[in-house]
């Protein structure tokens, strides 16, 4: 059993991820695929900590699911707010912070 | 009570004179400011009398007496105390100073009667004596420097007094400006002196110089070069002397009190006062007796040319110093200092009678515009003869007694300083002319029009302008006042100005060859050190001066009479014959051009180069290309930040891929 194929897999959903952040103009999508990202480490992280016998991969893995949730409560929140405002729910039209 | 609490009560009292009139100037009505400066002064002037008194009581080798009323400064080596010096020397000069100011003061409570800044005024006059006394009775260094600079602000202070009017104020600068110079010259004497002998106080000084120094030794000749340039700043000697003629500006009284009187007799002071330093150094007493000299003759010839009447009696004051500076600087001592003392007599005098003059012609200093005031002006014309007598050195009057004595002293020592005696004699010449030319100019020839006015009895009122530019002014603080007041009419004037014309008369009565000689006997204490103070010309040899000077004197005024009574239009033809020379004396021989080609103009260009080039172009310059940079750099960044998150987002990630990647390639 190698954790060859864990981290191959984990890699492909960051892949997924980080492409559905790039490419998708949604930001409730944006933030599922944020989550994507973060479970893929997540299961890096999970992997790797079997594969060496040590358990402190999987206290990571956990802290980072809390700070996933966290993370989606501020997201879902900033978008029911944009929603609410009746601004355009795509990131591309909320640029006021440009230079 | 002895010579020195009488001392401190002569300070004591102009300060609270100054003190009252500068804090309660909002209370005082009408004359009180002036009757408070003037019974200051004169109970100092009553102090002062009796402070001489108590030095009399002392024998003859004891006559210097010091007092401090608290240590001022004491640390390593250092030990600075306020204290006083009553000797002989500075009782003489305390005398001197605290009596004609005393007069000058009486004589400003009318003539300044009508100014808006009356109460002013007197606090400056009282502030400037209460300075004038601390210079003369300090005991140290220290305390001199202190009343050395009071007496240089109370000048500026009062040559500005009409802050108002352009001329004054930057008269007043000049002055200031001009006497700073010798107050450095003065400090940097101060500084060399302690570094060498460890002290400030006077008699410990004067006790170490003759083991400390050999004769002529470098340091010492510095030393009394720096006191020098101190000294003539103050006493406004060749080429320090600029000042002294615009300083004209202040009021009338003000002129006769500090610009002819008194304080610039202090460089005279400073130079008998430093008599051990300078006889251990007679290279720097020369080149002050010739500077002195120099002085002497060239204001002398000023004074024959310039038409301002406030003025050529400015020259008139230089060229009299210049016989002072030679007098003290050549070793005759008692006679550089009676001539001081009867300088402030007829000096005052003659200021005041100007005063009294300008006053019936409108505010006019011309003399071009004066002329036949004899008979509007009585009194003035009288007391102003008798000024102009005393300055002329006519037989009996105190001048003659003053001057010849010098001279007679300078012959007297022979080798070079018969130079002293015989170019003398010549400005003596010189001095019986101008002064004359005053008189027969003023008072003598047809009535000018104001003349008329006040023989029928009123005096004439023009409407108020600068007397030198014609400027239009009004008559609020900061100008003169509307009226003019003159001595005929107003009895402190006449007060002040009979006393010191009985002055000038008996002044010289006091020190005659051979009868009495009370200033010389007197003074002899605080000259103990000296083997020049003895060597005095025999009794025949200073009546043989005398005699000399009494014909120089009368032929001088002869020629000014001859010039100006009898033929008229001589000056005239003289000035056609001679105009090359008689622009370049009205033109005081070009010294302020000449200061403002060699000092002014390059300190100009100097800054306005700074100002146009350096910084306009190094300073802005680098300025100006750090800015640009920063926001050069910030044009080029501001473009990544454009808005879109997803950019942000593939920034981030491809930067960290490529991180990822470089190390996986830099690992293999």
């Amino acid at each position: 059993m190698t954790v060859t194929w864990y981290v191959v897999l984990s890699a492909v959903l960051f892949a997924i991820g980080a492409g559905g952040v790039l490419i998708r103009r949604s930001p409730l999508v944006i933030l599922l695929c944020l989550e994507l990202m973060l479970n893929a480490g997540n299961l890096a992280l999970v992997a790797f900590s079997r594969a060496h016998g040590n358990a402190e991969g999987q206290v990571f893995a956990l802290i980072v699911m809390v700070v996933a949730a966290c993370e989606v409560v501020v997201g879902l929140g900033l978008i029911v707010a944009i929603f609410r405002r009746r601004l355009p729910l795509n990131v591309d039209d909320l640029r006021e912070l440009r230079g | 009570m002895s010579a020195t609490a009488w001392g401190w009560l002569v300070l004591a009292f102009p300060l609270a004179g100054f003190l009252i009139n500068a804090f309660g100037w909002r209370v005082l009505r009408g004359r009180m400011a002036g009757w408070i400066g003037t019974i200051a002064i004169g109970l100092a002037f009553v102090c002062a009398i009796a402070a001489t008194v108590a030095l009399l009581g002392h024998s003859e080798g004891d006559r210097e007496l010091t007092s401090s009323l608290w240590n001022y400064a004491s640390a390593a080596g250092l030990d600075i105390k306020v204290g006083i010096l009553v000797d002989p020397l500075s009782a003489f000069m305390i005398l001197v100073v605290s009596g004609v100011s005393t007069l000058i003061h009486l004589y400003s409570v009318a003539y300044l009667d009508s100014d808006r800044g009356y109460a002013r005024y007197f606090a400056y006059l009282n502030f400037f004596v209460f300075s004038m006394l601390l210079l003369v009775l300090a005991g140290n260094f220290v305390l001199l420097i202190v009343g050395w600079a009071f007496v240089g602000f109370a000048s500026y202070a009062l040559i500005s007094f009409w802050y108002r009017r352009n001329t004054a104020t930057k008269a007043g600068m000049k002055a200031f400006v001009i006497n700073v110079i010798g107050d450095v010259g003065l400090v940097l004497a101060t500084f060399f002196i302690f570094r060498e002998l460890g002290t400030f106080d006077f008699l410990a000084v004067f006790h170490a110089v003759p083991q400390h120094f050999s004769t002529n030794q470098g340091v010492l000749v510095a030393i009394c070069l720096l006191l020098l340039v101190g000294a003539f700043a103050k006493s406004a000697q060749l080429p320090l002397h600029t000042w002294l003629p615009d300083a004209m500006e202040g009021p009338t009284p003000v002129s006769a009190l500090i610009h002819a009187a008194t304080m610039v007799t202090a460089g005279v002071y400073l130079i008998a006062r430093m008599y051990v330093l300078f006889e251990q150094a007679p290279t720097a007493a020369d080149i002050s007796a010739f500077i002195g000299l120099a002085t002497l003759v060239f204001a002398a010839t000023c004074a024959l040319a310039v038409t301002d009447l406030k003025r050529i009696i400015a020259y008139s004051t230089i060229s009299q110093i210049g016989y002072m500076v030679v007098g003290v600087s050549i070793g005759a001592y008692a006679a550089g200092m009676f001539q001081l003392m009867t300088h402030a007599f007829f000096k005052a005098l003659l200021f005041m009678a100007a005063g009294s003059v300008i006053s019936a012609v409108a505010g006019t200093q011309d003399i071009d515009r004066m002329g036949g005031l004899r008979k509007a002006l009585p009194f003035t014309s009288k007391l102003m003869i008798i000024g102009a007598l005393a300055l002329a050195a006519f037989p009996g009057f105190s001048g003659f007694f003053s001057k010849d004595e010098i001279l007679a002293y300078a012959l007297h020592r022979g080798g070079f300083y018969v130079i002293f005696t015989i170019v003398g004699y010549i400005a003596a010449l010189l001095t019986a002319f101008y002064a004359f030319r005053i008189i027969f100019r003023v008072f003598w020839g047809e009535p000018v029009p104001e003349a008329r006015e006040l023989e029928e009895g009123h005096l004439a009122h023009a409407p108020p302008e600068n007397p030198l530019t014609g400027e239009k002014e009004d008559t609020d603080v900061g100008f003169p006042g509307a009226e003019h007041h003159i001595a005929e009419r107003e009895w402190p004037m006449w007060l002040a100005m009979s006393v010191l014309g009985f002055l000038s008369i008996t002044g010289g009565f006091i020190e005659i060859p051979g009868i009495d000689e009370v200033v010389k006997n007197f003074l002899a204490g605080a000259f103990l050190q000296s083997h020049l103070y003895d060597a005095l010309p025999s009794v025949a040899a200073d009546w043989g001066g005398l005699a000399l000077g009494g014909a120089i004197s009368i032929a001088g005024i002869g020629l000014a009479y001859l010039v100006y009574v009898r033929r008229p239009g001589t000056s005239a033809a003289l000035i056609r014959r001679f105009g090359a020379v008689h622009t370049f004396l009205a033109n005081k021989w070009y010294f302020d051009e000449l200061y403002d080609a060699v000092i002014y103009r390059p300190l100009i260009a100097t800054g306005l180069f700074a100002k146009n080039v350096f910084e306009r172009v190094v300073v802005q310059g680098v300025v100006t290309a750090a800015v640009d940079l920063v926001r050069g750099v910030g044009v080029i960044v501001r473009g990544a930040q454009s808005g879109f998150v997803r950019a942000y987002a593939l920034l981030l990630i491809g930067g960290f891929a490529a991180l990822g990647l470089y190390f996986l390639i830099a690992s293999q």
